[in-house]
C-alpha cells in the first residue's frame, strides 16, 4: 500500500450527496468531505493555528451495521459524531442520514437518530427510571408509552435493582448504562453511541451488546459507535474506519484491517529484572524491539517467531524471562501500520 | 480494497431509496410537563438545602431590619417583609437557575436536550416553572414570619400566589437567559449572584431612604414591581388597581424573559 493510497480519501465524487435528495437503498449516514475547524485555543501558546478537527472526512454507514469510529483520544472522532447529531455545524461537507440532510436541517437528526454523549449531566440528578421515562416524553412518546419502554429498557438491561436511586449515586459503569438505557426509550433507527462502554464491568457491557444486537436482529438499528478501545472494536463492530489527526486513514472490517499486518506476528517478552544482554539472540532483538520497561515487543514472521522463541526459551535468556506471549496480529498492530499515533488506544 | 481510497461505489449502486420517515416532535405541553416532573423531581435529590438556605437567608434579614425598622403600619414595614418574601423567589429563580444552565451549557449537559426533538420553549419553561414553583412553600414562610414580626396583617398573604408565578417568570426567564448566554459557568454564577444581590438591595431597603439613582435602577428589575404589589396588601385599605398594575407589569416582563430565554437556549444549542 502506497502512502497516496492512504492520504487520498478526499478525492470522493461529490455528486449525489450534493446533488439529489434520494439515497442509495440500504444507507443509513452518507458523510461527505466534513471539515471542522476549531479556532486556536487560549491555552495553545503564540503561533499554534486553529485546529482542523475533522480535515475532509467522507464515510459511508450501511443500515442495519455496527459501524465504528476507532482511535486516540483528540482525533477528531467526537467532532464528527456531534456533526453527525446536529449539535455542531461543519465548516465544510455534507452529511445525510437516511435521505436526509442535517447539515441543512440539523433538527430533524434528533427524530432519526438517538444520541449517548460522554456526559451524563443533564440526568444526574434524576432516578434511572426516571431519567429513561422523561427521555421517551421528549423523544415524543405518551406519558403511558414512555413509562412502559422505560420499564421495559429497564428490565432489559438489569437496572431494575436501582430503578429508584439517581445516577449520580451510582458508580461510572452504572451511571453510563442508564444513560443507554435512556437512549433506547423511544426507538430510533439509527444509535449514535459516543464511547458508551467506558468504566462498565463485563456484565453491563454483556448487556449493552446484547441489548444492541437484538434492535439490529428486530428492527434493523443502525449503530454508530465512537471507541478508542480495540478489543471491543474488534469484537463487536462489522466494520471500522481509523480516524487519525481529524482523517479516516482506513475503513474497512476488523479482519479486514488485520490482513493488512497479515504474515506478521507479535512477540510480547517480559523479562524479571534486566534483560540478558550477553545472549547474542537478545542483544540482537534489543536493537529492534519496542521497549517499554521490562516489557519488549516485537513484530515479525512467524519463521523469526519461532526461532527467537526458542532463542529465549533456553539457558541463560529463559532464566530471565518472566513471561512470554505469541499473537496474531491486533486491530492495534494494523492501526500502528497505518500510521496511526502511538499509544492512545486502550487495549 | 480495504482501504477508502475507493469510497463506496456511487455509480453502479443499488437503486435509490426514499428518505426515513422522521419520528413524531415531541409536542410542547407534553414536553413541557415531562420537564417540569423532571426538575421538580431534582429537587429531593439536589437542591433542598439550597431551598433552606433561600429561606434562612430572607429570615435573617427580617430579623436584621427589624432592629433598624419599627413594626406596625408603615411603609417601611411593608417594604421589609414583602422585600424578604420576594428575595426568596429571586435566590432561586434568578441566581439557581442562572448557575443550573450555566452548569449544563459548560459540562455539555445540553446536548442530551439538543438531540431530542423537544422545542426549546419546553425545556425553558418547564425549568422555569419548577424553579418558581421551588419558592412558593419559602416564600410563604418568610410572609408569614414577617408579618407576625411587623405586626402587619396577614389576611392578603393569599397575594403570593399571584406574585410567586409572575414575578418567578420574569426573574426565571432572567436567570436562564443570563445562565445559557454566560460564556463560562463561572461568569453565569456571577450574574446570578449580582441578580440576586440587587434584589436583596434594591428590594428590601426601605423606599425612601434610597438616592433617586439607586431608584432608578430599582425601576428597573422586575422583582421590584412584585414586591410592590406585596407590600401595597399590607396597607389598611389596599389599592388593588395599583396591585394589579404592578402584576401586570411582572406578567409582561415574565414573558419577555421567557421569550429571550428560549432564543438563548436555541442560540445555545446550535452551534
Amino acid at each position: 500500500m502506497s502512502e497516496t493510497d492512504r492520504r487520498a480519501p478526499r478525492a470522493a465524487p461529490q455528486g449525489e450527496a450534493a446533488g439529489t435528495p434520494g439515497r442509495r437503498a440500504g444507507q443509513c449516514c452518507a458523510v461527505r468531505d466534513l471539515v471542522k475547524t476549531y479556532p486556536a485555543g487560549r491555552g495553545a501558546g503564540a503561533g499554534a493555528g486553529p485546529v482542523r478537527a475533522n480535515d475532509g472526512i467522507t464515510l459511508d454507514v450501511r443500515q442495519g451495521e455496527v459501524f465504528g469510529l476507532l482511535g486516540p483520544n483528540g482525533a477528531g472522532k467526537s467532532t464528527l459524531v456531534r456533526q453527525l447529531t446536529g449539535l455542531l455545524r461543519p465548516d465544510s461537507g455534507s452529511v445525510e442520514i437516511l435521505g436526509h440532510d442535517v447539515v441543512r436541517h440539523p433538527e430533524r437528526a434528533a427524530r432519526l437518530l438517538a444520541y449517548l454523549g460522554q456526559e451524563s449531566s443533564a440526568l444526574d440528578e434524576l432516578t434511572v427510571s426516571l431519567a429513561a421515562e422523561t427521555t421517551g416524553r421528549l423523544r415524543g412518546l405518551g406519558r403511558a408509552q414512555a413509562r412502559s419502554q422505560a420499564a421495559d429498557v429497564l428490565t432489559e438491561l438489569g437496572l431494575e435493582g436501582i430503578a429508584g436511586r439517581p445516577l449520580a449515586k451510582l458508580s461510572g459503569g452504572q451511571r453510563r448504562l442508564a444513560c443507554f438505557a435512556a437512549v433506547l426509550v423511544g426507538e430510533r433507527p439509527l444509535l449514535v453511541l459516543d464511547e458508551p462502554t467506558t468504566g462498565m464491568d463485563p456484565v453491563a457491557r454483556r448487556a449493552v451488546w446484547s441489548a444492541v444486537d437484538r434492535r439490529r436482529a428486530e428492527h434493523g438499528v443502525t449503530v454508530l459507535l465512537v471507541t478508542h478501545n480495540v478489543i471491543e472494536a474488534e469484537t463487536v463492530l462489522d466494520r471500522v474506519a481509523v480516524v487519525d489527526e481529524g482523517r479516516v486513514i482506513a475503513c474497512d472490517t476488523p479482519g479486514g484491517l488485520k490482513a493488512l499486518v497479515d504474515g506478521d506476528v507479535r512477540l510480547d517478552l517480559v523479562w524479571r529484572t534486566e534483560a540478558p544482554l550477553e545472549v547474542p539472540a537478545v542483544a540482537l532483538l534489543a536493537e529492534r524491539a519496542e521497549r517499554t520497561g521490562r516489557r519488549w515487543t516485537v513484530r515479525t514472521s512467524p519463521e523469526q517467531a519461532r526461532e527467537l522463541v526458542a532463542a529465549v526459551t533456553t539457558g541463560p535468556a529463559f532464566a530471565a524471562l518472566d513471561d512470554f506471549t505469541l499473537a496474531t496480529p491486533s486491530l492495534e498492530d494494523a492501526y500502528l501500520k497505518l500510521g496511526g499515533r502511538h499509544g492512545g488506544l486502550a487495549k | 480494497m480495504t482501504l477508502l481510497s475507493a469510497p463506496p461505489q456511487t455509480t453502479a449502486g443499488p437503486p435509490p431509496a426514499a428518505p426515513a420517515p422522521l419520528a413524531p416532535a415531541a409536542r410542547l405541553l407534553p414536553a413541557l410537563a415531562a420537564v417540569y416532573r423532571a426538575q421538580l423531581a431534582r429537587a429531593k435529590v439536589a437542591r433542598i438545602p439550597l431551598l433552606f438556605v433561600a429561606t434562612f437567608q430572607s429570615l435573617g434579614i427580617l430579623v436584621m431590619m427589624r432592629g433598624v425598622v419599627d413594626p406596625g403600619d408603615n411603609a417601611a414595614a411593608h417594604t421589609v417583609v414583602a422585600g424578604s418574601s420576594v428575595l426568596v423567589v429571586a435566590f432561586v429563580a434568578l441566581n439557581l437557575l442562572s448557575q443550573y444552565f450555566g452548569r449544563l451549557r459548560a459540562t455539555g449537559g445540553l446536548d442530551h436536550y439538543a438531540t431530542l426533538p423537544v422545542p426549546a420553549a419546553s425545556v425553558v419553561l418547564g425549568a422555569a416553572a419548577a424553579y418558581a414553583s421551588f419558592t412558593l412553600p419559602g416564600t410563604l414562610v418568610t410572609a408569614a414570619v414577617g408579618a407576625w414580626m411587623f405586626a402587619l396583617p396577614a389576611a392578603h398573604l393569599w397575594v403570593l400566589l399571584l406574585v410567586v408565578p409572575l414575578a418567578g417568570a420574569a426573574l426565571s426567564g432572567l436567570g436562564a437567559v443570563c445562565g445559557l448566554l454566560a460564556p463560562r459557568q463561572e461568569i453565569a454564577t456571577l450574574l446570578g449572584q449580582l441578580g440576586m444581590s440587587a434584589a436583596l438591595l434594591l428590594g428590601v431597603l426601605p423606599v425612601e431612604r434610597l438616592p433617586q439613582p439607586v431608584l432608578w435602577l430599582r425601576d428597573l428589575l422586575p422583582s421590584t414591581y412584585g414586591v410592590e404589589a406585596f407590600a401595597r396588601t399590607f396597607s389598611a385599605s389596599p389599592d388593588w388597581a395599583a396591585v394589579a398594575g404592578d402584576l401586570a407589569v411582572c406578567a409582561g416582563v415574565g414573558l419577555v424573559s421567557l421569550a429571550a430565554a428560549t432564543l438563548a437556549y436555541r442560540r445555545a444549542t446550535t452551534r
